[in-house]
């Protein structure tokens, strides 16, 4: 195998843990005395942790100029969508149990919703196309709808920082660590525009 | 007076003390054994072993208790808001492990007749202890059923005598940078104060708390002595009081100092009043999964709503 299967295959695994741990603890009861909320807390920050990972793949390939690990992009976002899913359905199932009225509700009132479950549909659609029939049949639009994942990391943590109480030291490290992904992405566009611009400038008129 | 009994939990739900009790002595037993076999390093068994004291002297049972199913001590002692001790719900247990409350000195001034500083111990003698089984329901929509012990508020401001002037009471948690490690940060405005208007304050559900399950209150539920307001969300209940000042004017409690949209000074259960965040109207009673327990008026104390008569509630949340 591969260098870069084994890794995929490791990070796979790895990434089941957290819902593995959840289930584990909850079986064992195990998980604080308010398991509901505990759940709905840990699936919520690894659909962001996820998210920030997968973000971080294109970086880490441009600095470690090892191409292939593009090849974990997808699994990682996947992942991302995973968690967002259990995520969701904790707020479904345990704060409304199906009660569509107080679910629209909450959307309409609590903007900490209203941005979590737009952040959701993001990834959603993302999830919906990120196979290959979807990836052939957008062609170039496809790209333009991916780069919403930008504004679904921006979502997510403005989701997790409206609904802390005090203490934002938590949102306060993601938000740090997204502005950093993002704003490594206008740093490489700027220079990658900058040298075409030279390049011009020296072709022969 | 309308005492309401829970009559939809059967006999057969509640744990009885016995059956707890033996419970956590099994629980210990247990835990001591592992410690032995050496698994106490890795499972974290032991990190947040607290002593555990029987209360001396006779509790009085109260009429007040509700029926329903009391929580599990671990759930109750390791799940607290007490920011002093740290932000996470499961940072109290752990950092409060070896707050030293003896000696503990509380005192009490401003608008009252015999202002005084008293020596834990004195200020509690003259009252018989209480127990008193409440419901707690936590302003983040979740709730509790807890058997504290302690003594009515009322006793003690009857005692203290307070002036004509005195219209509302303050309650101050330690503000010690030393023994409190969140201090250290600006998370909240130290000390945490709560407050009291005087009519409320003399309800005879009010009730300063120094134990739980017959036993000394420990470190994380407020040691050595708490505020307890059964109709009003959790966070009305001042931890580790030092000071209770009688005033004129209606205090700023410190979550109102915080985010006066969100957390006012009454602060009264209220299924019909919604917090910005989150719905009022349903809770989660631990350890349920579903938050679909609907939450009552005043936490099911009816018998307060005379104190509020002719107040909008919806303004004075």
């Amino acid at each position: 195998m591969k260098p870069i299967a084994i890794l995929k295959a490791v990070a796979f695994a790895a990434a089941l843990g957290p819902a593995a741990a959840l289930v584990y603890g909850f079986y064992t009861q195990d998980l604080t005395a308010n398991p509901g909320d505990y759940i709905t807390d840990q699936t919520g920050w690894w659909a962001l942790a996820f998210l920030v990972i997968s973000l971080s793949v294109t970086p880490l390939r441009r600095l470690t100029k090892w191409n292939e690990l593009i090849r974990l992009r997808r699994m990682l976002g996947l992942f991302s969508f995973f968690y967002a899913t259990l995520h969701m359905l904790t707020w479904v199932v345990f704060i409304h149990f199906f009660d569509v009225k107080f679910m629209l509700a909450d959307v309409a009132e609590k903007p900490y919703i209203t941005v979590g479950m737009a952040t959701f549909l993001i990834l959603l659609a993302l999830a919906l196309t990120s196979n290959r029939f979807a990836i052939r049949k957008l062609g170039r639009r496809w790209q333009k709808l991916h780069r919403l994942v930008y504004i679904a990391a921006v979502g997510g943590v403005i989701h997790f920082w409206w609904q802390v109480k005090a203490d934002i030291t938590e949102p306060r490290r993601w938000a740090v660590g997204v502005a950093i992904l993002l704003g490594f992405r206008l740093w490489w566009n700027w220079r990658s525009r900058v040298s075409v611009a030279v390049q011009r400038r020296r072709e022969p008129v | 007076m309308v005492i309401k009994k829970a009559s939809d939990v059967r006999s057969s739900e509640i744990t009885p003390k016995g059956v707890y009790l033996r419970r956590r002595e099994f629980l210990q037993a247990s835990a001591v054994a592992m410690a032995a076999a050496g698994f106490g390093a890795w499972a974290g068994v032991g990190e947040a072993q607290t002593t555990r004291t029987k209360l001396k002297g006779p509790i009085k049972k109260s009429s007040f208790s509700t029926t329903e199913k009391v929580n599990l001590y671990e759930h109750v002692t390791g799940y607290n808001n007490f920011y002093e001790f740290g932000t996470g719900k499961d940072e109290p247990k752990v950092n409060a492990r070896n707050f030293k409350t003896t000696p503990w000195t509380l005192e009490v001034e401003g608008e009252v007749a015999k202002p005084a500083k008293y020596a834990l111990e004195d200020f509690i003698k003259p009252y018989a202890l209480e127990e008193r089984i409440y419901r707690m329901r936590c302003v983040e929509a979740w709730s509790m059923v807890i058997p504290w012990v302690g003594i009515p508020l009322k006793d003690v401001i009857d005692r203290v005598q307070p002036t004509g002037k005195a219209q509302f009471v303050e309650f101050l948690t330690l503000h010690d940078v030393a023994r409190m490690p969140m201090q250290r940060t600006g998370v909240l405005d130290w000390p945490y104060i709560e407050g009291l208007r005087l009519d409320e304050a003399r309800h005879p559900l009010a009730l300063l708390a120094v134990g739980i399950y017959d036993e000394v209150l420990p470190p994380q539920n407020g040691a050595p002595i708490r505020l307890v307001v059964p109709w009003k969300y959790g966070f009305k209940g001042g931890k580790s009081i030092v000071k209770m000042r009688f005033v004129e004017k209606q205090p700023r409690n410190t979550w109102q100092v915080m985010q006066a949209s969100e957390y006012g000074f009454y602060a009264n259960v209220n299924p019909n009043v919604d917090h910005p965040r989150w719905s009022q109207a349903r809770e989660r009673r631990l350890p349920d999964l579903l938050a679909t327990t609907r939450t009552q008026m005043f936490n099911g104390y009816a018998e307060v709503a005379s104190l509020y008569s002719g107040m909008d509630l919806r303004k004075n949340y």
